[in-house]
C-alpha cells in the first residue's frame, strides 16, 4: 500500500510535467494542425535557461526559495516563448499553405538545430541543478511521507492548467483561439487576427514547456541536451491519448501516462516501462480512435 | 526543374557505375549507406507517398528483416542470401499483423502508433525477447553474402550489390506506380471515401501497401546485416524512422527520383558538412528547414499523371 501510494504520487508529479508539455503540442495542433516536433527542444531550452539564470543571478540567495524560483520560472517562460514565436515565424509560417507533412519536416529540422545549438553552447555533458532550492521535507498524508517537491510540482502544474483553461474559456483572446481552432477561414472573416492568435499560441505552449523543463531540472536534479526528444515523445503520446487538439484531454492524458508509467515500472518491469506506455496507447486508440476526449469525427458517409 | 526522359537516368546510372573507380573507401561507404537508405526510402514511399499513411516507424520492419537474417544465419547456419526472401516475408507478416487493427486511424493517430511500434520493437530487442536477439549488444558474426561461390566482402562488392538492388527496386516500383495498384493507392490517398465508393477495398489496399513496403524494408535489413556483420537495437531507433520520413517528404513524396535525391541529401549532407566539425548537425538542421521552406512540395514533387486524349479507351 505504501509503495503503491508513493508510486501513484510520483506518477502524478511526472504526469503533471507531461501534461504541461502536452498542452503545447495540443494547442499548436488545435490551431495549425501541425505536430510541432521542436516542442521537446523548447522544453530542454527551458531547463538550461533555468539553470543558467539560477546560477548567474543567485536570486534564491537574496529572496526566499519560493519567491526566487517563482520569479525565475516567469523569466524562463518569457524567454522560451520568445523563441517559440521566432520558431513559428521562421520555420512554420512559410509552410502554412502547403502540405501538412512539409511543416513536420521543417519542425524536425528545427529540432535538430535546437538540440545541436544547446550542445554547442553548453557542451554534451550532464548538468546538475543546485540542490536544496526549495525545502524538501516530507509531508505526511494518511500517515505516509510524501516528498514536498512532488506535491509542489503537481500543484504548480495543476495551477497553470487551471489558469490556461480559464484563459481559453473565459477571455476574449481565448475565444479567438477556440474560434481559430474550429475554422481558420471563418474566424478570419469574423475579424479575428489569425496571425496574432497563432503567435499567442506559440507564446503559451513554449512557456508551459519551458516551465516543465525547469521542473524536471529541479525534480530530477540533472539535465541533458537530448532529453527533449524523450520527454517530447512522451508528451506527444499524452496529447494523442487524451485526444489531440483538446486541452482537457492533454491534461488527462499527461496525468494518466505518468501514473501508468510509474505503476508499470514498479509492478511489471522497469525495462519494459516505455513499451507498456505505448501498448496502452495503442489499445486505447483501437477502442477509441480519436483518444479519450477527442472529438468524434463522423464518417463522411 | 523538370526532369524527364531517359537522359538523366542514363547519366545518373553511368555516374553510379563509374563511382567506385574514383572514390576512396570512405566515400564508397557513404554511397553504400545512401543506397540502403534509398531502398528504405522507396519502400516507405509506397506507404507514405502513394497511400498517404503517416508511418514514422518504418525502421521496425527494417529491424525485423535484419534480425531474421542474423538469427537464421548465426544460429541455424542458413546462407545470408537465402534469408533474403524469408526476411522480406517476416517483415511483411509482421506489418500485416500490426497494421490490421490500426489501419483505420486518422493521420496523426497513425503517426504516433507507428512511433510506438518502432519503440516497442526496439525495447523488445534490447530486453532480449524470446532469448534470441542478444539484448542490447545485439548479434555479431553474421556471414558475408556469397554469390556463386564468390564472397562479397569489400566495400566495392557491396556497392554493386546495393545499387543493383536499388536499380531493380526502381524498375519494379516504377511499373507498380503506373499499375492499377498504384493508381488505387493514389486515389485512396486523395479521398478514401470516394475510393471506397468506386469499388476499391481500401482496407485491403492499405494493408497491401504496408506489407509491400515492409517486405522491401525487411530485405534491406538482410543486406545491412550482412554488410555490417554485427547488428544491435540502436541501429533501428526512432531516429532512423525520422530520417526515412524526411527522405520521402523532403525529396518529394510519391516520386521515385525525388526519394533518391532525398536519400542523397538527408544521408549525404552530414558527410559534406564534416568541415564544420561539431557544428555540422546544426547546419544540417538549418539546411533541412530551409530546403523545405524553399521547396514546400518537396524538391522533386511528382508530375501529375497525363492521359492523352487521342489514347482514351486504350488499356493503360
Amino acid at each position: 500500500m505504501e509503495q503503491f501510494f508513493q508510486q501513484l504520487t510520483n506518477g502524478l508529479a511526472i504526469g503533471g510535467i507531461y501534461a504541461l508539455i502536452a498542452l503545447g503540442y495540443t494547442m499548436v495542433y488545435g490551431v495549425l494542425r501541425l505536430i510541432n516536433f521542436a516542442h521537446g527542444d523548447l522544453f530542454t531550452i527551458g531547463a538550461y535557461l533555468g539553470l543558467t539564470l539560477l546560477t548567474s543571478l543567485a536570486l534564491t540567495e537574496h529572496l526566499s526559495g519560493f519567491l526566487g524560483v517563482g520569479l525565475l520560472a516567469l523569466m524562463v517562460m518569457g524567454l522560451v516563448s520568445l523563441i517559440g514565436i521566432l520558431l513559428e515565424r521562421i520555420a512554420y509560417r512559410p509552410l502554412r499553405e502547403s502540405h501538412r507533412l512539409s511543416a513536420v519536416v521543417s519542425a524536425l529540422g528545427a529540432s535538430i538545430f535546437f538540440q545541436n545549438a544547446i550542445m554547442l553552447i553548453y557542451g554534451a555533458k550532464y548538468y546538475v541543478y543546485p540542490q536544496n532550492l526549495l525545502p524538501n521535507t516530507p509531508i505526511f498524508i494518511l500517515g505516509m511521507p510524501i516528498p514536498l517537491m512532488r506535491i509542489l510540482i503537481l500543484l504548480a502544474s495543476i495551477l497553470m492548467m487551471i489558469a490556461l483553461y480559464l484563459f481559453v474559456q473565459k477571455t476574449r483572446i481565448g475565444t479567438a483561439i477556440r474560434a481559430t481552432a474550429i475554422d481558420q477561414a471563418a474566424a478570419r472573416l469574423m475579424g479575428i487576427d489569425v496571425n496574432r492568435v497563432i503567435m499567442i499560441v506559440f507564446c503559451i505552449g513554449p512557456a508551459l514547456g519551458g516551465a516543465a523543463g525547469m521542473m524536471v531540472g529541479i525534480y530530477y536534479g540533472q539535465i541533458n541536451f537530448t532529453m527533449g526528444w524523450i520527454y517530447g515523445l512522451k508528451a506527444f503520446t499524452a496529447a494523442i491519448l487524451g485526444g489531440i487538439g483538446n486541452i482537457p484531454g492533454a491534461m488527462l492524458g499527461g496525468l494518466l501516462l505518468g501514473v501508468i508509467e510509474s505503476l508499470s515500472s514498479a509492478y511489471i518491469s522497469m525495462a519494459w516501462k516505455d513499451a507498456i506506455a505505448f501498448v496502452v496507447l495503442i489499445l486505447i486508440l483501437i477502442v477509441r480512435p480519436t483518444g479519450l476526449l477527442g472529438e468524434r469525427v463522423a464518417e463522411k458517409i | 526543374m523538370k526532369v524527364s526522359g531517359p537522359v538523366p537516368v542514363i547519366v545518373f546510372s553511368a555516374l553510379l557505375l563509374a563511382a567506385p573507380l574514383v572514390l576512396d573507401h570512405y566515400w564508397l561507404d557513404v554511397l553504400n549507406s545512401i543506397g540502403l537508405y534509398t531502398i528504405l526510402g522507396l519502400s516507405l514511399n509506397i506507404i507514405l507517398g502513394h497511400a498517404g499513411m503517416f508511418n514514422m516507424g518504418h525502421a521496425a520492419f527494417y529491424a525485423i528483416g535484419a534480425y531474421t537474417t542474423a538469427i537464421l544465419n548465426t544460429r541455424y547456419g542458413v546462407p545470408v542470401l537465402w534469408t533474403l526472401p524469408i526476411s522480406g516475408l517476416a517483415a511483411a507478416l509482421f506489418a500485416v499483423i500490426v497494421a490490421r487493427p490500426i489501419i483505420h486511424l486518422r493521420g496523426d493517430y497513425l503517426l504516433i502508433v507507428t512511433i510506438g511500434m518502432v519503440e516497442i520493437v526496439r525495447i523488445a530487442l534490447i530486453n532480449d525477447i524470446f532469448g534470441i536477439t542478444g539484448g542490447a549488444n545485439g548479434i555479431f558474426g553474421i556471414d558475408r553474402p556469397e554469390l556463386f561461390g564468390f564472397k562479397l566482402k569489400r566495400p566495392q562488392h557491396f556497392y554493386y550489390l546495393i545499387w543493383l538492388f536499388v536499380g531493380m527496386t526502381v524498375l519494379l516500383f516504377t511499373s507498380l506506380e503506373n499499375s492499377r495498384f498504384g493508381r488505387a493507392l493514389n486515389y485512396l490517398r486523395e479521398d478514401d471515401v470516394a475510393a471506397e465508393g468506386s469499388g476499391i477495398n481500401t482496407a485491403v489496399y492499405k494493408l497491401a501497401a504496408f506489407a509491400l513496403g515492409a517486405c522491401w524494408a525487411g530485405m534491406t535489413g538482410t543486406i545491412f546485416a550482412s554488410k555490417m556483420t554485427i547488428i544491435s537495437p540502436e541501429s533501428f531507433s526512432f531516429w532512423e524512422s525520422v530520417l526515412l520520413f524526411m527522405i520521402v517528404i523532403l525529396g518529394g513524396a510519391g516520386n521515385i527520383a525525388g526519394v533518391i535525391l532525398g536519400a542523397f541529401l538527408v544521408i549525404g549532407l552530414p558527410e559534406i558538412f564534416r568541415d564544420f566539425s561539431t557544428a555540422r548537425m546544426l547546419i544540417y538542421g538549418l539546411a533541412m528547414m530551409f530546403m523545405m521552406i524553399y521547396r514546400t512540395q518537396g524538391i522533386l514533387p511528382p508530375q501529375p499523371r497525363v492521359y492523352r486524349l487521342d489514347r482514351v479507351g486504350e488499356d493503360l
